[in-house]
């Protein structure tokens, strides 16, 4: 990607629908609450994890 | 006249404060659908649903959402660390389901072993300290260890999750007595997870007095899910209100439920 994006843009990039229940977004190891997703900017080699939930026992 | 309809109104399941109907708690893996898995939850009665935590499939993120189905302000989703194998994973991935959520319950498995899933009871214990002090309300999966249980009540779970076989297994009960134990061990809801193959395991277990039943596999691969989702929703509710009317007691021999008196033609 080129420069900085942040989580927000990230998810828009990706077609990923910012759920605010159903969707949380690691970031190297840590879990950023959404309401830091407009601001958070993700840097070269950041780890980010996008998970949602999906059905299980 | 007695209300019979209503014999269980005042029989209320509560888990860390919350009060709850239905004693029956379902899955929502390997459903056909997010529609079947609906129309199912419906069916049973049930008022918590499990969920897992996946990454999402970035190549496609797909639109259809397991939450397009189910209202969170209707029902309490209850996420799991479903394939963690070490206290780590759990603890990361309940952080993860806290976000995703929104809320501080967990369903927390650390399993120790591939082929029967039974869990790791060390890093299990090791994860629940972790995430109680976090401020979670955790509900750990089990062993059927009344020794165990009972740790995981003293560091502050809100309830435990013996098996009563493994997950997936559909064997049903395989040791009444430890769930006994376990029982009379804890004060917290004890919560019979995994090994429930059918409607007809449920009184068995819940005749025990054990709290509650969480059942997946079993409503997922039944020929019928929604048939077997009510089944399960009075099974449940049977086996409560047995437990609570109390069996006789079992005898080797016959004994005569008509008068042995007064028999016709005898001399």
């Amino acid at each position: 990607m080129e420069g900085e994006v942040t989580i927000r843009e990230l998810l828009n990039i990706l077609g990923i629908e910012l759920r605010e229940v159903g969707l949380a977004v690691a970031v190297n190891g840590e879990v950023i609450p959404k309401s830091e997703y407009e601001n958070y900017k993700l840097k070269e080699g950041d780890k980010v994890e996008i998970v949602h939930l999906v059905g299980g026992g | 006249m007695l209300d019979w309809e209503n014999l269980l109104q005042d029989d209320i399941f509560e888990i860390a404060g919350r009060k709850f109907k239905s004693r029956l708690i379902i899955g929502s893996g390997k459903f056909k659908s997010f529609q079947q898995n609906k129309e199912v939850l419906e069916a049973s009665g049930a008022e918590i649903i499990t969920v897992a935590v996946r990454r999402v499939n970035i190549t496609d993120p797909s639109r259809e959402n397991l939450l397009d189905y189910i209202d969170p302000k209707k029902y309490l989703i209850l996420p799991n660390t479903a394939g963690c194998y070490t206290a780590e994973e759990a603890v990361n991935t309940a952080m993860l389901a806290r976000e995703a959520t929104g809320i501080n319950w967990i369903k927390l498995e650390v399993i120790g072993d591939k082929k029967t899933l039974l869990p790791d009871m060390e890093e299990t214990l090791k994860a629940a300290k972790i995430l109680v002090k976090e401020g979670f309300v955790v509900l750990p999966y089990v062993f059927d260890d009344p020794v165990y249980a009972k740790k995981f009540e003293d560091i502050g779970c809100a309830a435990v999750m013996p098996l009563a076989s493994p997950i997936g297994s559909g064997l049903g009960l395989q040791n009444p007595y430890n769930l006994i134990f376990i029982k009379e061990a804890v004060s917290v809801p004890v919560i019979v997870d995994a090994g429930i193959g059918s409607a007809t395991d449920i009184p068995p277990v819940m005749e025990l007095g054990v709290d509650g039943i969480l059942t997946n596999t079993a409503l997922a691969e039944a020929k019928d899910p929604i048939k077997m989702a009510v089944a399960m929703k009075y099974a449940t509710i049977a086996g409560r209100l047995a437990y609570l009317a109390g069996r006789m007691p079992k005898r080797t021999y016959a004994v005569p439920s008509s008068p042995m008196k007064g028999v016709p033609f005898k001399e």
